[in-house]
């Protein structure tokens, strides 16, 4: 099944350092003392937590529900009691802190009831559904919500799956492991895909520096009996990229701001398949994930672990050597160094790497750009990185757009090349987030115009409206006294103009008000010298009459006559 | 005789082009002042009335016409300041003092077991970002309050703070890099 592959531009072959933790095969991680489960850990809604402090939850149990379409359920990766739910730091590069349930596990590990899902009876809304509620989302890193994924386009026909076993960074094995582990079940989860999809073609692509995974899959596809066609694309960073494994699959090239969903094309991670498949099969949600620990470590290996581990406890499993400084999650290119040690691992951990200054050492100073043109021949996406460079640095961000800044996948290729070592992605990222920003402002702004436009428009509308309804009344009062005089027979009725009459009428009016006004506050104005003693009285009268012996009224301040009386 | 032709010749073309331009001016009329819109699009749009003009627009209006100058607003920053320099091909100058400083940006909370629900604070809101009745209690939309504090002062029950948005991982962004600069010496020694 010899088929052609395809090329794309640019591209980069650093020291791949896969080798060191494939020796052995996947463990599952010890129990740690505690989860810290964030609840927002796909992209879309944050789920909305349905569990409260004191809460003994069982293993598999939803905790946080899926708000929105674009939004995944997250559940309790092992059964024991809610201790807090608040916000806690999390593996961002931001170094802020979202709610997280925290679970004190019992050890126990007890799931829910577990019930496997004949799918194929199903209608696919009810499938996507249930997956959602599974909590499976992309774990290739972008972790979008895969159920939306999983809809096919109205009008363009699914031509191509595209399976992305390619796992391009440096480091990682989490995929290949499971692909050498799982793959019969990888190719169920392929299955599952391939029927809410109906493509014509399914795709795998995986890296040639992965021949125990090329042949795992293709042994596990022959087993099962489907069509799928397993490929083995060249070893070239970023290849794991969802545009350049589809252009290198099937030649299609993705154009700028359209999805490759618009040339019929969709694309999930392996791992991403193995979930969905065990949600199905076994009724099981997205509890766990493998992950790599590897770097400045002696024992580099995959472990499966649950969703939550602290990263301090998972790490000595690896035991790292004393010079570690710091730990990347994620591959040395795209990955960040996490803002504490104490940090959950996530759906989106996908490795561990412990930093150290020997194994990555310290970036020289930055210099001056040279356009030497490096970094447009390998930017995978064909992009002028030095441009956007320019314009970024400038804070030009109108013309960093223009250069096309936004179809920048962040590779980091660019920053790998430069001679000159300018940390280019970190420009094209505050750029970015500054245009959004930006873009968020706008909209606010916009909508504060119109609001504000829209209140001056009403208080206008109400004064008029207030106008008319008491120039109306006004008249009805001077139609009503014009026929009540007509019929005391006074004989010929006034004949004055309306408006002449409203504003009498109007008089009248306030007159009147002014009237009861002052009636009322007469009224109102003794009653604290009712109903008192007569030697009150009497005191308040000779207060009265020195009063007017005096003839004013007593200043303020002025002590009140008559005290010593 | 070739002088009065030329003559002629001029006034005609003097007149057909006159004719012409008259039409554009009838047909090509610009309603009112675009640069307004502009200056209008550049301004923040919170209504606060810090700038001495009665909401954004009427400040634009002054700017366009000369009236004010380009640094009385602080909501908008030192960026707004630059930005309309450079629209209007003034010379940037720092936010004028009198008018206010630049604040971080805040949304007003109503301290609600404080409200008694007198609606001062309703007809205060520049952009109807408050809710409530007579004597119910009021609360203000966060997504839609732009930090103006003009609810601040009509309140006779003093239950209205301004809160600083806390960062969140929506609104997070991603730092200018900074060259970090180290010690000459240091570099002698490397």
């Amino acid at each position: 099944m010899l088929q052609k592959l395809f090329k794309f531009k640019g591209g980069i072959k650093p020291a791949y350092n896969k080798q060191q933790s494939t020796g052995e095969p996947i463990a599952r991680a010890p129990l740690p003392s505690r989860l810290v489960i964030p609840l927002h850990q796909s992209i879309g809604g944050t789920p909305r937590p349905v569990v409260a402090v004191g809460d003994k939850v069982l293993k598999g149990q939803l905790i946080g529900e899926a708000d929105g379409w674009i939004s995944a359920a997250v559940h309790a990766s092992t059964s024991g009691t809610v201790t807090d739910i608040g916000p806690y730091l999390v593996p961002h590069p931001s170094g802020l802190s979202i709610d997280c349930v925290v679970i004190e596990p019992d050890g126990e590990e007890r799931w829910i009831e577990r019930q496997p899902l004949d799918y194929r009876t199903m209608a696919p809304e009810a499938v996507r559904t249930y997956l959602q509620q599974s909590g499976v989302v992309g774990l290739g890193g972008a972790v979008f919500p895969s159920h939306a994924k999983l809809t096919p386009s109205r009008d363009v026909p699914m031509e191509e799956l595209v399976i992305n076993g390619a796992e391009c960074e440096p480091w990682i094995t989490c995929d290949d492991l499971i692909m050498r582990e799982r793959a019969a079940e990888i190719v169920s989860g392929i299955g599952l895909f391939r029927d809410l999809l109906q493509p014509k073609r399914v795709l795998i692509g995986i890296e040639d520096n992965k021949p125990e995974a090329v042949a795992a899959m293709t042994a596990a596809v022959q087993a099962a009996g489907e069509p799928f066609e397993v490929q083995a694309v060249p070893t070239l960073y970023p290849a794991g990229g969802a545009k350049q494994l589809i252009r290198v699959l099937t030649g299609k090239e993705i154009p700028a701001a359209r999805r490759s969903t618009d040339l019929g094309v969709q694309c999930f991670n392996v791992a991403t398949a193995w979930t969905a498949w065990r949600a199905v099969a076994h009724g099981e949600p997205v509890i766990s994930r493998i992950v790599t620990l590897t770097g400045n470590v002696d024992k580099p290996r995959n472990w499966e672990v649950l969703i939550g581990t602290p990263m301090d406890e998972l790490l000595p499993l690896a035991s790292p050597r004393n010079d570690t400084d710091g730990v990347i999650m994620g591959g040395p290119m795209m990955g960040f160094l996490i803002p504490a040690p104490d940090v959950p691992v996530v759906k989106a951990t996908n490795c561990l790497i412990a930093h150290s200054p020997t194994l990555f050492p310290p970036k020289p100073p930055e210099m001056p750009c040279i356009r030497c043109g490096e970094c447009a021949r390998v930017c995978p996406h064909e992009l002028q990185p030095m441009d956007m460079y320019w314009w970024s640095r400038a804070r030009n961000f109108g013309k960093a757009q223009e250069a096309h800044l936004f179809d920048c996948i962040e590779c980091g290729c660019c920053a790998y090349v430069c001679p000159a070592h300018i940390p280019l992605v970190q420009y094209f990222r505050f750029a970015k987030s500054e245009i959004w920003a930006r873009e968020k402002e706008r909209k606010m702004a916009e909508g504060a115009k119109e609001r504000f436009e829209f209140k001056q428009f009403r208080e206008e509308r109400e004064k008029a409206e207030k106008a008319e309804k008491l120039a109306r009344a006004a008249a009805a009062q001077a139609a009503k006294k014009a026929a009540e005089a007509a019929a005391a027979g006074d004989g010929a009725p006034p004949e004055a103009s309306p408006a002449a009459d409203a504003e009498a009428a109007k008089k009248a009016a306030i007159a009147a008000a002014l009237e009861r006004a002052r009636a009322q506050r007469a009224q109102v104005q003794a009653r604290n010298t009712e109903n008192i003693p007569p030697d009150k009285a009497k005191e308040i009268a000779e207060i009265d009459a020195r009063r007017q012996q005096a003839g004013l009224e007593p200043a303020v301040g002025t002590p009140a006559p008559g005290k010593e009386a | 005789m070739d002088l009065l032709i030329a003559i002629a010749i001029m006034a005609l073309g003097a007149l057909v082009l006159g004719a012409a331009l008259g039409y554009a001016a009838v047909r090509f009329k610009v309603e009112g002042d675009p640069i307004v819109e502009k200056i209008d699009a550049i301004l923040p749009q919170t209504q606060c009335g810090q700038c001495g003009f009665p909401g954004c627009k009427p400040y634009a209006e002054a700017i366009a016409k000369g009236e004010a100058d380009i640094n009385q607003c602080p909501p908008g920053g030192d960026e707004g300041v630059r930005k309309l320099a450079d629209l209007l091909g003034k010379e940037y100058k720092p936010l004028s003092a009198e008018h206010g400083q630049e604040k971080p940006k805040a949304v007003a909370v109503i301290r609600e077991e404080l409200c008694i629900g007198c609606t001062l604070c309703i007809q205060a809101c520049p952009v109807d970002a408050i809710v409530g009745a007579a004597k119910q209690m009021h609360t203000v939309v966060e997504s839609l309050c732009t930090g103006c504090e003009l609810c601040i002062k009509p309140c006779p029950v003093e239950c209205i703070d301004m809160v600083p948005v806390p960062e969140t991982l929506e609104t997070w962004k991603w730092k200018y890099p900074v060259i970090e600069i180290k010690p000459a010496d240091n570099r002698k020694a490397a």
